[in-house]
């Protein structure tokens, strides 16, 4: 059973401990251990169940490879699934949850999927499932999504209770990595006055320098960590940050970071955890090598783990893994673990290695300690269920029946190193096999490349392939000296000789069928070595393809420890070369990271911008119903106490036409227009003539795209011989602009013109109804309202009640309307005047609801209803505002386009229902037949229908083929529950159709 | 008529540095070939055009918002006056002069930690941006222009509409606890 040793854990602080619980049972640990190193102190060897066959795991690894060991973190709030043990640290009452298992770790029913195991080898989804179709949905996936599967998902019901943000970073240098080839690198270049951002993924400097015992410059090199760590924390050009990962690496130079602030600190008032956003023009990859599993058949018991990770948590956490120790190993660094297991007075059994000789320094003092060496031999099988209790080892070539069987709690297991070539391929770096050491490493003569052509990520120490101390010190100096330009020499390290290592894919060598599907590659998808070679039977030779039907490598650890040996074994199958097979694509991010992260400080408040007109507030506080209008939040209604919306409109457009109603339309896009050439200009924007409008003059005009299609539409005021004011649609003001510039600086760029979006400079607010012109009289203007002096379609400045105005006569109601302009700073309180003086006139607010049921009455079209983009004036009975005369004008060619002339395009007209009831929006008019499909066919649809209160009846309008042709016919409307409504052909006016009201 | 309301009057936040609204601001937008303008903007402001991204602070502040525009910083009372007296200098030049005060709102940011929690926001190089240089930027997501007038000031344009935006902002990225220790 693994156990606290009364020694040793260099990370650990013994003299205080932390309490947490694992499954709702109280455990102890101390200050610096990690979730893993704590449960393993306290003999929690299983820690949770596989995917698919729900066999018992346990802890494999000591870091962000780890496969096995997640859990349910916290709870209610801060409950987060698949958290690694591994990567957690300790803090006072954590709480965690074992995964994927029903109903208890310890007796799990869904193990009966391991017993028939072989029914549910690799493809079984795709084979077993396609027929009958019905049966996916109602009985396949249902059982699969209970059987199969992680951790809990958050209750939908709670939000995350902590803050996460973004920052912004600009460096010559990142390094990733604070091993000693990270801490040399970032030294060198800080040194050399680079500005260095040095990130570290744990909450510790040195990787596994301190754990491997590696002398540097003769003495143990976590002297040689402090030392360096001390210099740069010294240097103003140098940042250091632990609990910080480099997540990706993208082109141009573009780097993430996640730095982890305050996970082990939950509740604290910060935030949790802090996306870096970098830009550099050097990445340092030092992120070291991981070590790979061994395929014998058994690997996956709890007790089984990664040789390095056995040694971390004697070395870093003073924690066994378990009484006696068996070592298998294919090279000598395996010998290492060995050597810490015997210094730290466990016993270990023996160390099986498959080399058939074993003579390198290590092995060679692991033989002189009395530890037996079984060169040339290999584990068979692993005994015990939920824990090892013996390893069966027998030749690992050649076979001749004989074995040994021996006893021992915990296999700690070395199949060579793989460099984390991760953030060299992440932007394209290439990678090249290196048949000593078993592994790739970066290709150098093709580097991810810059912006230039140029490479801009190295990779230093073990991730370049150095996994020798020795010569990562001697690389890093070289690769720095290379880059910096500098003299850089590297510290002397000292180590042990190492002898090659045996690439060695699945032991024993000869091993049949039943042994192979007992070797896990992927513990955390359960993906075994039989599951690979049947991809490559069934014809799958591409890697990719192979990892997709196998599922290899697609678990949350994206394979760390599985990918080298999948493929190997893939290779081994189709009988190729590993690089002939090569590897899947290294992607970001390279652990996974935090949703909150990603979306930084963008959530509840400042999710997303809401823009607010000046009388905002006056809105809110009347209790409005909103709608979002372009970025902007409008009132849609003001419903009062007890009343509906649909009550609240009508009494809005009531109240409007009977005596007097106020629109909040500041959201209205106000674009500047001056030059000399600014008539030429809008001649050429708009499908109108606007260079013959009158100072003083109000013209409504139709803006469209280069194709012809209507884009937007506005009152166009000119306000002297160079200046035109361009109204455009609320969402459209910012577009619109945009617009206007790509021409002027595209196209246009020798007319003279300036443009400037003046939208937000203005509160606008419409005054309309019979009563208009009596409340303007009575705050008191100081020019003429009248409408001889200032009548429909024209406008004019001076002062109303004290406020600075600009009165637009314009109307989108059909009522007598005065559109007036103040200052925003103005805005709130000419609303208020306006509410004041108008109250003996019942003085109502109306939304935009309002607004839109009185344009609809009138015929007037709305951008966004009317049209969706494939819309050209002419569907819309608009050619009154098409200038003949203009030479040209933007769209007018796309007009002249055969589709577009088409005499059946469907064109707008009005609608009423022989019922007076309301259409559905969106629905459809019915033709005869049916189409290929068996739909019945259409002639036409409706785009605008409302409740009309001052006709009392359902209005709409609609695009009817031939549509203004066809005055008075009775067609037919789809409705959602299949049955059709009739409705008559009529004008689009309802209201006033001689525009009467307006024009007083 | 006296009522005058800045987009968020009176609001600030106390946290790693001080956020608060600097109240109405009078500010013009001018359009115009620069050099053309010289004269016309020395006589009005009596500031040279400034250099490139350079915000020259005085009477009258002006800052340089791209190669044919500029932005004049005033008493907000005078902002109606700038433009008639930059009318009447520049004559016949083609221009577009405009009084924009009321379309933006202004932040003032003061601590030591003032690019650290701009660096929350803006993805500009801070460190490159010395006193006096004005970014047009974006925080989060929206446009601002910021600019330092010293190591520990800094101030913040935006658009009216969304200044409740742009404050709840700064306020968070100015929390205590958030400190980032970087600048």
């Amino acid at each position: 059973m693994s156990t606290r040793l009364p020694d040793h854990g260099r990370l650990i602080d013994r003299s205080r401990q932390v309490k947490f619980t694992f499954n709702g049972k109280w455990m102890r640990g101390h200050p610096g251990d990690t979730l893993a190193s704590a449960l393993l102190a306290n003999g929690q060897m299983l820690v949770g169940r596989s995917f698919k066959y729900h066999r018992p795991r346990g802890i494999v690894a000591s870091g962000g490879e780890e496969p096995n060991a997640l859990v349910n973190l916290g709870r209610g709030a801060r409950h987060e699934p698949n958290q690694r043990a591994t990567t957690t640290e300790l803090f006072d009452r954590l709480e965690a949850r074992s995964q994927n298992h029903w109903p208890t770790l310890e007796f799990d029913v869904g193990a009966v999927n391991a017993m028939v195991a072989r029914f549910l080898p690799a493809g079984f989804y795709y084979k077993t499932f396609i027929h009958p179709r019905a049966f996916w949905k109602h009985v396949f996936e249902p059982i699969i999504r209970k059987s199969a599967g992680l951790g809990a998902a958050p209750d939908p019901e709670t939000m995350d209770a902590d803050r996460y943000e973004h920052f912004y970073a600009h460096v010559d240098l990142v390094v990733a990595g604070g091993g000693v080839a990270g801490l040399l690198a970032a030294l060198e270049a800080g040194r050399a006055g680079k500005r260095v951002l040095l990130v570290e993924q744990n909450a510790h400097w040195g990787g596994r320098a301190p754990v491997d015992g590696d002398l540097i410059d003769g003495a143990p090199a976590e002297i040689w960590v402090k030392n360096t760590v001390e210099e740069l924390e010294k240097m103003e050009n140098v940042t250091l940050r632990t609990r910080t990962m480099l997540a990706g690496v993208y082109d141009h130079g573009y780097v993430t970071a996640y730095e982890r602030v305050a996970d082990h600190t939950p509740g604290e008032d910060a935030p949790r955890h802090r996306l870096w956003r970098i830009r550099t023009a050097q990445v340092i990859s030092a992120t070291g090598a991981i070590e790979r599993p061994l395929s014998f058949p058994g690997n996956d018991k709890p007790g089984v783990m990664l040789a390095s990770a056995v040694r971390d948590y004697i070395v870093n956490y003073g924690v066994a893994p378990g009484d006696t120790l068996v070592v298998v190993t294919n090279n000598d660094d395996g010998y290492r673990t060995a050597l810490a297991a015997h210094r730290a007075g466990l016993k270990v059994a023996c160390v099986v290695d498959p080399r058939a000789e074993a003579d390198g320094d290590l092995p060679h003092e692991v033989r002189s300690l009395g530890i037996r060496v079984m060169a040339g031999s290999a584990i068979s099988k692993v005994k015990g269920l939920k824990k090892v209790v013996s390893v069966r080892v027998q030749a690992h070539r050649g076979y001749d029946g004989g074995h040994d069987e021996i006893p021992c709690d915990a296999v700690a297991m070395s199949g060579g190193w793989s460099p984390v070539v991760h953030l060299w391929s992440h932007c394209g770096g290439k990678l090249t096999w290196d048949e000593d050491q078993a592994c790739f490493r970066p290709d150098h003569d093709r580097p991810p490349t810059d912006q230039n052509g140029a490479g801009f990520v190295t990779c230093v120490g073990a991730a370049d392939g150095a996994l020798h101390g020795d010569v990562t010190m001697a690389a890093t100096a070289t690769a720095m000296a290379d880059m910096l330009g500098n003299d850089v020499s590297a510290p002397r390290v000292d180590l042990a000789r190492e002898a090659p290592l045996a690439p060695i894919w699945i032991m024993p060598e000869a091993a049949g069928a039943k042994k192979r599907a007992k070797m896990w590659l992927d513990f955390q998808n359960d993906v075994k070595v039989s599951d690979v070679m049947l991809a490559a039977q069934e014809g799958y030779e591409s890697v990719e393809h192979t990892k997709r039907y196998t599922t290899l490598g697609m678990a949350t650890d994206q394979g760390k420890l599985s990918n080298i040996n999948g493929l190997a074994v893939l290779a081994e199958a189709l009988d190729k070369g590993i690089p002939q097979v090569g590897t899947t694509t290294f992607r970001p991010p390279y652990t996974p990271i935090s949703m909150g992260a990603i979306a930084g400080e963008a959530r509840g408040e400042v999710f997303q911008p809401l823009r607010r007109t000046p009388i905002h507030d006056w809105h809110e506080a009347q209790g409005a119903y909103m709608e979002p209008v372009g970025g902007w939040r409008r009132p849609y209604c003001f419903p009062r106490d007890g009343e509906s919306h649909e009550d609240a409109v009508n009494r809005e457009i009531d109240a409007t036409r009977r005596s007097l109603g106020l629109l909040d339309a500041s959201t209205l896009g106000k674009i500047l227009v001056k030059g000399p050439d600014a008539g030429r200009f809008m001649d050429m924007l708009y499908t109108n003539m606007m260079s013959n409008l009158k100072p003083g003059k109000c013209r409504y005009g139709l803006m469209c795209s280069e194709n012809g299609f209507l884009m937007d539409d506005g009152v166009v005021v000119r306000l002297d011989e160079d200046t035109f004011l361009a109204h455009t649609t609320s969402g459209g003001a910012d577009h619109v602009h945009a617009h206007m510039e790509d021409w002027l600086q595209c196209e246009w760029w020798d007319w003279k013109v300036h443009t400037v979006n003046v939208t937000e400079q203005w509160a606008q607010i419409a005054v309309v109804g019979p009563n208009t012109r009596k409340v303007l009289e009575k705050l008191g203007a100081d020019f003429d309202l009248s409408a001889e002096a200032l009548p429909f379609m024209a406008m004019a400045e001076g002062k109303i009640g004290g406020f600075d105005t600009r009165v637009f006569r314009i109307s989108f109601s059909g009522e007598l309307s005065y559109e007036i302009a103040v200052p925003a700073s103005q805005g709130r309180a000419f609303w208020a005047a306006l509410h004041e003086a108008g109250a003996e006139w019942n003085a109502t607010a109306y939304g935009t609801e309002a607004l839109h049921v009185m344009r609809a009455e009138k015929g007037f079209i709305m951008i966004g209803d009317e049209t969706d983009g494939t819309i050209i004036p002419q569907d819309l009975g608009l050619t009154w505002a098409i200038s003949k005369k203009k030479e040209d004008f933007l769209g007018k060619r796309g007009q002249e386009r055969v589709h577009m002339t088409d005499p059946d395009r469907w064109k707008l007209v009005g609608l009423e229902t022989l019922d007076g009831s309301v259409l559905p929006d969106g629905c459809y008019c019915i033709a005869s037949g049916k189409n290929a499909n068996g739909q019945a066919n259409v002639q036409g649809r409706i785009t605008s229908t409302y409740y009309s209160p001052t006709l009392s009846r359902g209005i709409a309008m609609g695009l009817v083929q031939n549509g203004p042709d066809r005055m008075g016919e009775v067609v037919a409307f789809n409705k959602v529950d299949g049955s059709t409504v009739n409705a008559r052909i009529v004008s689009p006016v309802f209201y006033d159709p001689d525009g009467e009201k307006q024009n007083v | 008529m006296s009522e005058l309301a800045s987009a968020l009057p009176g609001a600030k936040y106390e946290g790693v540095v001080r956020v608060v609204e600097t109240g109405l601001r009078g500010m013009i937008t001018l359009k115009a070939d620069l050099p053309q303008s010289a004269k016309a903007v020395k006589a009005v402001t009596g500031q040279v055009v400034p250099k490139a991204r350079r915000i020259d602070a005085g009477d009258m502040s002006v800052a340089w918002m791209a190669p044919d525009e500029l932005l004049i910083l005033c008493d907000h009372g005078r902002a109606d006056h700038v433009v008639r007296d930059l009318a009447e200098q520049l004559g016949t030049t083609h221009h577009l002069a405009v009084n924009v005060s009321d379309a933006r709102a202004m932040f003032t940011l003061t601590g030591a930690g003032v690019k650290d929690v701009l660096g929350k926001l803006t993805p500009a190089d801070l460190a490159a941006l010395p006193p006096g240089e004005m970014r047009r930027t974006r925080l989060a997501q929206v446009a601002a222009a910021i600019w330092f007038s010293d190591a520990q000031t800094a101030h913040v344009i935006c658009f009216r509409s969304v200044a409740q935006y742009v404050f709840d902002l700064l306020a968070l990225a100015a929390r205590p606890g958030g400190d980032v220790g970087y600048h």
